[in-house]
Protein backbone atom coordinates (compact mmCIF):
# COMPACT_ATOMS: atom_id res chain seq x y z
CA UNK A 1 0.00 0.00 0.00
CA UNK A 2 1.41 3.12 -0.85
CA UNK A 3 -0.03 6.50 -0.31
CA UNK A 4 -0.30 8.69 -3.00
CA UNK A 5 -0.36 12.21 -2.29
CA UNK A 6 -1.74 13.93 -5.33
CA UNK A 7 -4.66 11.61 -4.81
CA UNK A 8 -4.74 12.20 -0.76
CA UNK A 9 -4.10 16.20 -1.27
CA UNK A 10 -7.11 16.27 -3.88
CA UNK A 11 -7.48 20.12 -5.58
CA UNK A 12 -6.26 22.15 -2.44
CA UNK A 13 -2.90 22.55 -3.80
CA UNK A 14 -3.74 23.72 -7.47
CA UNK A 15 -6.05 25.94 -5.75
CA UNK A 16 -3.77 27.31 -2.96
CA UNK A 17 -1.64 28.57 -6.40
CA UNK A 18 -4.32 29.94 -8.44
CA UNK A 19 -5.19 32.09 -5.39
CA UNK A 20 -0.92 32.68 -5.00
CA UNK A 21 -0.77 33.98 -8.79
CA UNK A 22 -4.50 35.74 -8.35
CA UNK A 23 -2.63 37.67 -5.69
CA UNK A 24 0.19 38.39 -7.82
CA UNK A 25 -2.29 40.13 -10.58
CA UNK A 26 -4.11 42.01 -7.68
CA UNK A 27 -1.08 43.20 -6.56
CA UNK A 28 0.10 44.23 -10.11
CA UNK A 29 -3.26 46.30 -10.84
CA UNK A 30 -2.58 48.00 -7.50
CA UNK A 31 1.15 48.99 -8.51
CA UNK A 32 -0.68 50.34 -11.57
CA UNK A 33 -3.14 52.10 -10.28
CA UNK A 34 -1.20 55.02 -11.37
CA UNK A 35 0.09 53.87 -14.92
CA UNK A 36 -1.90 55.78 -17.90
CA UNK A 37 -3.40 53.37 -20.19
CA UNK A 38 -3.22 50.09 -17.93
CA UNK A 39 -5.72 47.91 -18.36
CA UNK A 40 -6.68 45.74 -15.35
CA UNK A 41 -6.64 41.98 -15.27
CA UNK A 42 -7.79 39.45 -13.03
CA UNK A 43 -7.89 35.48 -13.22
CA UNK A 44 -11.31 33.63 -13.89
CA UNK A 45 -10.70 30.95 -10.97
CA UNK A 46 -13.22 28.62 -12.46
CA UNK A 47 -11.84 28.58 -15.60
CA UNK A 48 -8.62 27.83 -13.92
CA UNK A 49 -9.43 25.13 -11.75
CA UNK A 50 -12.04 24.26 -14.09
CA UNK A 51 -8.93 23.18 -16.63
CA UNK A 52 -7.34 21.05 -13.32
CA UNK A 53 -10.53 19.47 -13.26
CA UNK A 54 -10.80 18.21 -17.05
CA UNK A 55 -6.89 17.53 -17.48
CA UNK A 56 -8.74 13.76 -16.24
CA UNK A 57 -10.78 13.59 -19.13
CA UNK A 58 -7.42 14.50 -22.24
CA UNK A 59 -7.72 13.64 -25.90
CA UNK A 60 -6.07 10.89 -26.90
CA UNK A 61 -4.34 10.08 -30.19
CA UNK A 62 -5.38 6.79 -31.77
CA UNK A 63 -3.36 7.03 -35.05
CA UNK A 64 -0.45 8.49 -36.27
CA UNK A 65 -2.47 11.07 -38.57
CA UNK A 66 -3.70 13.03 -35.49
CA UNK A 67 -2.79 16.69 -34.36
CA UNK A 68 -1.33 16.52 -30.36
CA UNK A 69 -4.41 17.99 -28.42
CA UNK A 70 -3.64 21.76 -28.54
CA UNK A 71 -2.69 23.01 -24.73
CA UNK A 72 -2.95 26.40 -25.96
CA UNK A 73 -7.24 25.83 -26.35
CA UNK A 74 -7.48 25.39 -22.45
CA UNK A 75 -7.42 29.12 -21.71
CA UNK A 76 -5.33 29.70 -18.72
CA UNK A 77 -7.97 32.37 -17.51
CA UNK A 78 -5.96 36.12 -16.70
CA UNK A 79 -8.42 38.08 -18.24
CA UNK A 80 -9.19 42.10 -18.84
CA UNK A 81 -11.54 43.41 -16.22
CA UNK A 82 -14.84 45.51 -17.53
CA UNK A 83 -14.38 49.13 -16.07
CA UNK A 84 -16.77 50.35 -14.35
CA UNK A 85 -15.94 54.09 -14.30
CA UNK A 86 -13.91 55.43 -17.28
CA UNK A 87 -10.68 57.47 -17.02
CA UNK A 88 -9.40 59.90 -18.84
CA UNK A 89 -5.55 58.29 -19.14
CA UNK A 90 -7.08 54.88 -19.84
CA UNK A 91 -6.49 53.57 -17.04
CA UNK A 92 -8.90 50.98 -15.64
CA UNK A 93 -7.91 50.20 -12.16
CA UNK A 94 -10.57 50.68 -9.30
CA UNK A 95 -8.27 50.86 -6.04
CA UNK A 96 -11.40 49.99 -3.92
CA UNK A 97 -12.51 47.32 -6.20
CA UNK A 98 -8.86 45.83 -6.66
CA UNK A 99 -8.44 46.26 -2.65
CA UNK A 100 -11.56 44.23 -2.14
CA UNK A 101 -10.82 41.65 -4.19
CA UNK A 102 -7.51 41.29 -3.20
CA UNK A 103 -8.32 40.79 0.47
CA UNK A 104 -11.32 38.39 -0.65
CA UNK A 105 -8.46 36.39 -2.26
CA UNK A 106 -6.01 36.44 1.13
CA UNK A 107 -9.39 34.96 3.00
CA UNK A 108 -9.94 32.55 -0.23
CA UNK A 109 -6.11 31.64 0.40
CA UNK A 110 -6.79 31.14 3.99
CA UNK A 111 -9.08 28.65 3.45
CA UNK A 112 -7.48 26.57 0.92
CA UNK A 113 -4.72 26.77 3.29
CA UNK A 114 -6.93 25.39 5.89
CA UNK A 115 -8.23 22.57 4.07
CA UNK A 116 -4.58 21.69 2.60
CA UNK A 117 -3.74 21.94 6.26
CA UNK A 118 -6.10 19.71 7.69
CA UNK A 119 -5.47 16.77 4.69
CA UNK A 120 -1.75 16.84 5.98
CA UNK A 121 -2.56 16.48 9.34
CA UNK A 122 -4.75 13.75 9.10
CA UNK A 123 -1.83 11.89 6.88
CA UNK A 124 -0.10 12.65 9.63
CA UNK A 125 -2.23 10.89 12.06
CA UNK A 126 -2.73 8.03 10.14
CA UNK A 127 0.56 7.54 9.92
CA UNK A 128 0.98 7.55 13.53
CA UNK A 129 -1.88 5.10 14.22
CA UNK A 130 -3.55 7.10 16.59
CA UNK B 1 6.92 31.05 -5.90
CA UNK B 2 4.58 33.89 -7.09
CA UNK B 3 4.19 34.82 -3.23
CA UNK B 4 7.63 36.20 -3.58
CA UNK B 5 6.80 38.11 -6.87
CA UNK B 6 4.32 40.18 -4.93
CA UNK B 7 6.99 41.74 -2.89
CA UNK B 8 8.50 42.89 -6.14
CA UNK B 9 5.24 44.43 -7.46
CA UNK B 10 4.06 45.93 -4.34
CA UNK B 11 8.19 47.40 -3.95
CA UNK B 12 8.17 48.56 -7.50
CA UNK B 13 4.78 50.48 -6.66
CA UNK B 14 6.26 52.02 -3.14
CA UNK B 15 9.17 52.90 -5.21
CA UNK B 16 7.55 55.24 -8.17
CA UNK B 17 4.95 56.24 -5.47
CA UNK B 18 7.75 57.72 -4.25
CA UNK B 19 9.21 59.33 -7.06
CA UNK B 20 5.85 61.14 -7.77
CA UNK B 21 6.34 62.51 -3.86
CA UNK B 22 9.30 63.66 -4.27
CA UNK B 23 8.71 65.48 -7.40
CA UNK B 24 5.31 66.60 -5.90
CA UNK B 25 7.68 68.14 -3.01
CA UNK B 26 10.23 69.10 -5.28
CA UNK B 27 7.36 71.50 -7.30
CA UNK B 28 6.28 72.72 -3.88
CA UNK B 29 9.32 73.85 -2.57
CA UNK B 30 10.23 75.27 -5.73
CA UNK B 31 6.69 77.02 -6.21
CA UNK B 32 8.16 80.32 -5.90
CA UNK B 33 11.19 80.77 -7.07
CA UNK B 34 11.70 83.27 -9.50
CA UNK B 35 14.09 84.35 -12.10
CA UNK B 36 14.61 86.71 -14.81
CA UNK B 37 14.20 84.59 -18.18
CA UNK B 38 12.59 81.81 -19.59
CA UNK B 39 15.51 79.59 -19.52
CA UNK B 40 16.28 79.86 -15.64
CA UNK B 41 13.43 78.96 -14.34
CA UNK B 42 11.84 76.08 -12.27
CA UNK B 43 9.12 73.75 -14.52
CA UNK B 44 6.86 72.05 -12.29
CA UNK B 45 8.30 68.05 -12.80
CA UNK B 46 5.90 64.74 -13.77
CA UNK B 47 7.40 61.24 -13.36
CA UNK B 48 6.15 59.18 -16.40
CA UNK B 49 4.60 55.82 -15.17
CA UNK B 50 4.84 52.75 -17.40
CA UNK B 51 4.03 49.35 -16.52
CA UNK B 52 7.39 46.37 -16.50
CA UNK B 53 6.44 44.32 -19.29
CA UNK B 54 8.22 40.75 -19.31
CA UNK B 55 11.00 41.17 -22.22
CA UNK B 56 9.57 39.67 -25.59
CA UNK B 57 11.67 36.57 -25.79
CA UNK B 58 9.87 35.41 -22.88
CA UNK B 59 6.76 36.42 -23.32
CA UNK B 60 6.82 34.48 -27.05
CA UNK B 61 8.17 31.42 -24.47
CA UNK B 62 4.86 32.33 -22.29
CA UNK B 63 2.70 32.10 -24.88
CA UNK B 64 3.54 29.09 -26.90
CA UNK B 65 2.88 27.30 -23.42
CA UNK B 66 -0.48 28.99 -23.55
CA UNK B 67 0.17 31.00 -20.42
CA UNK B 68 -0.21 34.86 -20.11
CA UNK B 69 0.97 36.68 -17.97
CA UNK B 70 0.28 40.06 -16.61
CA UNK B 71 3.14 42.37 -16.36
CA UNK B 72 5.23 43.04 -12.87
CA UNK B 73 5.02 45.89 -11.59
CA UNK B 74 5.32 49.67 -12.48
CA UNK B 75 8.15 51.89 -13.14
CA UNK B 76 9.20 55.31 -13.99
CA UNK B 77 10.38 55.62 -17.70
CA UNK B 78 11.21 59.54 -17.14
CA UNK B 79 10.44 62.37 -15.45
CA UNK B 80 9.02 65.30 -17.69
CA UNK B 81 8.93 69.12 -17.26
CA UNK B 82 5.47 70.51 -17.33
CA UNK B 83 4.56 72.59 -20.50
CA UNK B 84 2.24 74.75 -19.33
CA UNK B 85 2.55 78.00 -19.52
CA UNK B 86 4.78 80.40 -17.24
CA UNK B 87 3.72 83.02 -14.58
CA UNK B 88 4.67 86.23 -15.87
CA UNK B 89 4.37 89.14 -13.11
CA UNK B 90 5.43 92.74 -13.16
CA UNK B 91 7.27 93.48 -10.41
CA UNK B 92 10.09 96.35 -11.16
CA UNK B 93 11.45 95.82 -7.53
CA UNK B 94 12.55 92.46 -7.78
CA UNK B 95 16.18 92.07 -7.61
CA UNK B 96 15.46 89.38 -10.41
CA UNK B 97 13.30 91.54 -12.67
CA UNK B 98 14.64 91.90 -16.07
CA UNK B 99 14.77 95.31 -18.24
CA UNK B 100 11.36 95.60 -18.66
CA UNK B 101 10.33 94.60 -15.05
CA UNK B 102 9.07 91.41 -15.19
CA UNK B 103 9.91 88.56 -13.24
CA UNK B 104 9.60 85.04 -14.26
CA UNK B 105 7.40 82.78 -11.77
CA UNK B 106 7.13 79.12 -11.96
CA UNK B 107 4.24 77.59 -13.86
CA UNK B 108 3.63 75.41 -10.39
CA UNK B 109 0.10 74.64 -9.97
CA UNK B 110 -0.34 74.23 -5.77
CA UNK B 111 -3.96 72.87 -5.83
CA UNK B 112 -2.72 70.28 -8.49
CA UNK B 113 0.21 69.73 -6.87
CA UNK B 114 -1.44 68.71 -3.49
CA UNK B 115 -3.80 65.80 -5.36
CA UNK B 116 -0.82 64.54 -6.74
CA UNK B 117 0.15 64.41 -2.99
CA UNK B 118 -2.54 62.94 -1.97
CA UNK B 119 -3.14 60.61 -4.46
CA UNK B 120 0.21 59.30 -4.32
CA UNK B 121 0.52 58.73 -0.65
CA UNK B 122 -3.21 56.69 -0.63
CA UNK B 123 -1.45 54.52 -3.65
CA UNK B 124 1.90 54.63 -1.69
CA UNK B 125 -0.06 53.28 1.17
CA UNK B 126 -2.36 50.30 -0.59
CA UNK B 127 0.73 48.61 -1.56
CA UNK B 128 2.09 48.82 2.23
CA UNK B 129 -0.91 46.99 2.88
CA UNK B 130 -0.60 44.38 -0.48
CA UNK B 131 2.84 43.75 1.13
CA UNK B 132 1.71 43.22 4.53
CA UNK B 133 -1.09 40.99 3.21
CA UNK B 134 1.61 38.78 0.76
CA UNK B 135 3.33 38.71 4.35
CA UNK B 136 0.61 37.10 6.20
CA UNK B 137 0.25 34.86 3.67
CA UNK B 138 4.14 33.52 3.78
CA UNK B 139 4.10 32.96 7.19
CA UNK B 140 1.03 31.19 6.66
CA UNK B 141 2.63 28.70 4.25
CA UNK B 142 5.10 28.18 6.15
CA UNK B 143 3.22 26.72 9.08
CA UNK B 144 1.96 24.00 6.60
CA UNK B 145 1.84 20.67 8.42
CA UNK B 146 2.22 21.86 11.87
Amino acid sequence: MSISFDRALGIHPQALEVRERRAEVLANNLANADTPGYKARDLDFKAMLGGQVDNQMKMTMTSGKHLPPMDVAQSDGLKYRMPTQPSLDGNTVDTQQETAEFTKNVLDFQASFQLLNGKFKSLTSVLRGE
Amino acid sequence: MSLDRIFDIAGSGMAAQSIRLNSTASNIANANSAASSEDEVYRAKKPVFSAVQLDVMSQMGMALNGQDEASRGVRVDGIVESEAPLDMRYEPHHPKANDEGYVMYPNVNIVEEMTDMMSASRSFQTNVDIMNAAKTMMQRVLTLGQ
